[in-house]
């Protein structure tokens, strides 16, 4: 059994201007110990895919349909409110884009800390501290024991996050979803949070989602990649076949786009026009105003489905599965 | 003054803010040294990346440059003219554009995109009313706005194209040196790519000249002829491009390079990375000798009491009292 496994989720914004489909149809699956690379440019949809599955979005607006998303069994979309507290923050952890409004600002982080253990587990205030105290020292905070007690605001942005992360795995989850959790942070605090992620997941072979729009972050962190684009799942491959052989037209563009993939001062590809208004319907497939490979045919009908074009890659253009674009490597 | 002369000149600059306590009666309780001590020049058309963590001083180094911030000693030398002490906005600085990461903030919401062109061309009596439309009609052709869009007001573009207008605005006023802080960093990786190739098409075209502060470093590697390393407050690293980003000396900058992730899944599980210990030191308090010692692996006990001087070293300056051990 996958440790989780959604299927067909839908996301709608129900708001004064309209209905906005911020997320759909998106299906997909993880194994224990996985990590999954969730990418694609701000507003496709990836913070909403993860909040939906934690029915963390405030209803209305937001009405979260789908056939299922099952985390160990249990339904997520249908659960109690009892059943998803008991999983929240105990089986799944999470890390949000800004720390400082995940942080309460009123509370010490040692409070913040064993919070989670005082609930989901029979502990005594004593031990849950002393946990709370080798968790800090584990995510790299100098002189923890004194630290224990402070407030957020005492301390810089690369610490509240690394305190976030804490927070996040301090219970010991099967599953962290990590939602940019680098993208505020310099390169050399990222490099520290990165080794951080991938240490503490070997010891405690936890699955991660990890949400991020920079290629290069994904491609050392993840062992399979989706991409989103204008609320849906365009391609998604494990991460070598993904960066080697892109298939959809949208990948291959933000490959193209990006300097670190470019010789040195050569023009950068860029994409035409913007995402599409998802408070209107589209027909046929939603990169299709922006493709240099559209048709006629991609406009019309139903949204190209995310098929199989090879083991463990699946994508959702209809001109790469005909064979009618090349890859990189066949040029 | 010969073409080979630098464009912009910074000599030993330093800008440094006191902190105080207290409401009326004001108490010194320390001092932030921002910009500490940063000599550089500008060539005519060329690009200098600024890299650094956050904090380090770019942008004020940025702003004490355009005059945003006074300068506490040093010098600004601009087409060989002594600069440092005009005004933001007067004539002497006109030749030095600024633009700025937040495109939204830069812009005014109530000027049209037309007006907002034609505003500068105005104040500066840079055309005579009636040329006034066709320069603003060239302006936005340049930075691909089409010409339809100039009705529109800001909050009507995306982040990229509020951007290109900004880049519009601050072209409106024929500077030779654009100062750019952070001018994708808030933008899409799709929408940063008609950034740099607009900036880069300015260069080349326009023969302009151009300070490009980042922190991604591989964009700053794309566009830049030559880089300069900042830390706490200083330049640790001045090279080519190349030569800092592709052979890094300093071990600041080693580490910097080490640290970024490359969108390549093999290179990236073989690699050796080289994870900084802490977080930068502040500014407000700040080691002793060689700044960077609190964290360098290779830290000697002189490293505590001397500041390494910026000096000439394998085709680029360092500033780093070991370097030719450490190599
Ligand atoms: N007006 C001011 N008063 C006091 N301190 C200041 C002032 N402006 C900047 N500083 C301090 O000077 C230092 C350098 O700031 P600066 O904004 O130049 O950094 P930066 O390198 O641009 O960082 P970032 O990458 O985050 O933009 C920081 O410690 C900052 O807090
Ligand atoms: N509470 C909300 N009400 C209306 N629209 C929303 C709400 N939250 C998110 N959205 C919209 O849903 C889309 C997807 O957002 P998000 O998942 O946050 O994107 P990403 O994380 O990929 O940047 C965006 O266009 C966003 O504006
Ligand atoms: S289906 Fe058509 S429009 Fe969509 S990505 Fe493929 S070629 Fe482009
Ligand atoms: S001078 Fe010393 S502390 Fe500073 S970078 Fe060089 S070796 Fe490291
Ligand atoms: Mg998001
Ligand atoms: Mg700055």
């Amino acid at each position: 059994m996958h440790l989780l496994d959604v299927s067909e989720l839908h996301t709608r914004f129900h708001t004064r201007s309209g209905v906005f489909r911020a997320v759909t149809n998106v299906s997909f699956s993880l194994e224990r110990g996985e990590t999954l690379g969730l990418v694609g440019e701000s507003g496709s949809g990836k913070s909403v895919t993860c909040a939906s599955l934690l029915r963390l979005l405030p209803s209305p607006p937001a009405r979260i349909e789908g056939n299922y998303a099952r985390f160990d069994g249990v339904d997520l979309l249908r659960a109690s409110d009892a059943e998803l507290r008991a999983i929240r923050g105990k089986r799944i952890g999470m890390i949000f884009q800004d720390p400082m409004t995940s942080l309460n600002p009123y509370m010490r982080i040692s409070e913040q800390l064993i919070e989670p253990l005082l609930i989901h587990e029979k502990i005594s205030r004593r031990d849950a501290l002393a946990r709370a105290l080798a968790m800090l020292e584990s995510v790299g905070i100098n002189d923890a024991a004194r630290r224990l007690h402070s407030y957020p605001h005492e301390f810089s942005g690369g610490m509240r996050q690394r305190v976030m992360i804490a927070m996040a795995l301090i219970a010991r989850p099967e599953l962290l979803i990590a939602d940019e959790p680098t993208t505020a942070l310099d390169v050399t605090v990222q490099a520290q949070i990165l080794e951080l992620i991938k240490k503490l997941q070997r010891e405690l072979g936890m699955a991660v989602i990890f949400i991020s729009h920079d290629l290069g972050v994904v491609s050392g962190l993840c062992d399979r990649v989706m991409v989103m684009y204008a609320g849906r799942i365009v391609e998604t491959a494990d991460v070598r076949s993904l960066f080697k052989s892109p298939q959809h037209p949208y990948t291959r563009a933000l490959q193209r786009s990006i300097p670190a993939l470019q010789a040195k001062g050569t023009e950068l590809y860029t994409l035409p026009g913007l995402p599409p208004d998802l408070s209107k319907p589209i027909a046929g497939c939603s990169f299709a105003e922006r493709c240099e490979f559209a048709t006629a045919a991609c406009r019309t009908g139903e949204s190209p489905a995310v098929l199989a074009s090879a083991p463990a890659h699946a994508h959702a253009c209809l001109r790469a599965h005909a064979g009618e674009i090349l890859t990189a490597n066949e040029h | 003054m010969s073409s080979s002369d630098p464009i912009l000149e910074l000599r030993d600059l330093r800008t440094h803010f006191p902190m105080e306590r207290g409401l009326l009666f004001k108490q010194l309780t320390g001092t932030v040294k921002a910009v500490d001590g940063v000599s550089l020049s500008l060539a005519r058309g060329e690009v200098l990346g600024l890299v650094g963590e956050s904090g380090c001083g770019k942008s004020t180094l940025a702003r004490t440059i355009m005059g945003l911030a006074p300068a506490t000693s040093g010098s600004v030398w601009l087409e060989g003219v002594n600069i440092t002490a005009a005004p933001a906005t007067g004539e002497a600085r006109r030749a030095l554009q600024m633009v700025f990461q937040d495109p939204f903030a830069s812009l005014n919401p109530r000027l049209s995109v037309g007006e907002a062109l034609a505003e500068p061309l105005r104040v500066h009596r840079l055309r005579p009313a009636a040329e006034i439309p066709a320069r603003v009609a060239e302006l936005a052709a340049l930075v691909g706005i089409p010409a339809r869009s100039l009705g529109k007001y800001p909050h009507e573009f995306s982040g990229g194209q509020r951007q290109r207008i900004a880049i519009a605005r601050a072209l409106a006023l024929e500077p030779r040196i654009i100062v750019a802080d952070e001018p994708v960093s808030a933008l899409d990786v799709s929408i940063q790519a008609q950034i740099l190739n607009l900036l880069a098409k300015l260069v080349r075209e326009l023969g302009l000249s151009l300070v490009f502060i980042a922190h991604d470093l591989s964009v700053v590697k794309h566009l830049s002829d030559r880089v300069a390393v900042m830390y706490l407050g200083r330049i640790v690293e001045l090279g080519s491009a190349a030569d800092v980003i592709e052979r890094p000396q300093h071990p600041y900058t080693r580490a910097l390079v080490s640290a970024v992730p490359r969108p390549d899944p093999d290179g990236e599980r073989a690699r050796q990375r080289i994870v900084l210990a802490g977080d930068p030191p502040s500014p407000l308090n700040p080691p002793s000798g060689c700044p960077f010692h609190p964290r360098c692996a290779y830290a000697l006990d002189s490293c505590k009491t001397t500041v390494p001087p910026l000096a000439p070293y394998a085709g680029r300056e360092v500033a780093c009292l070991r370097v030719a051990e450490i190599s």
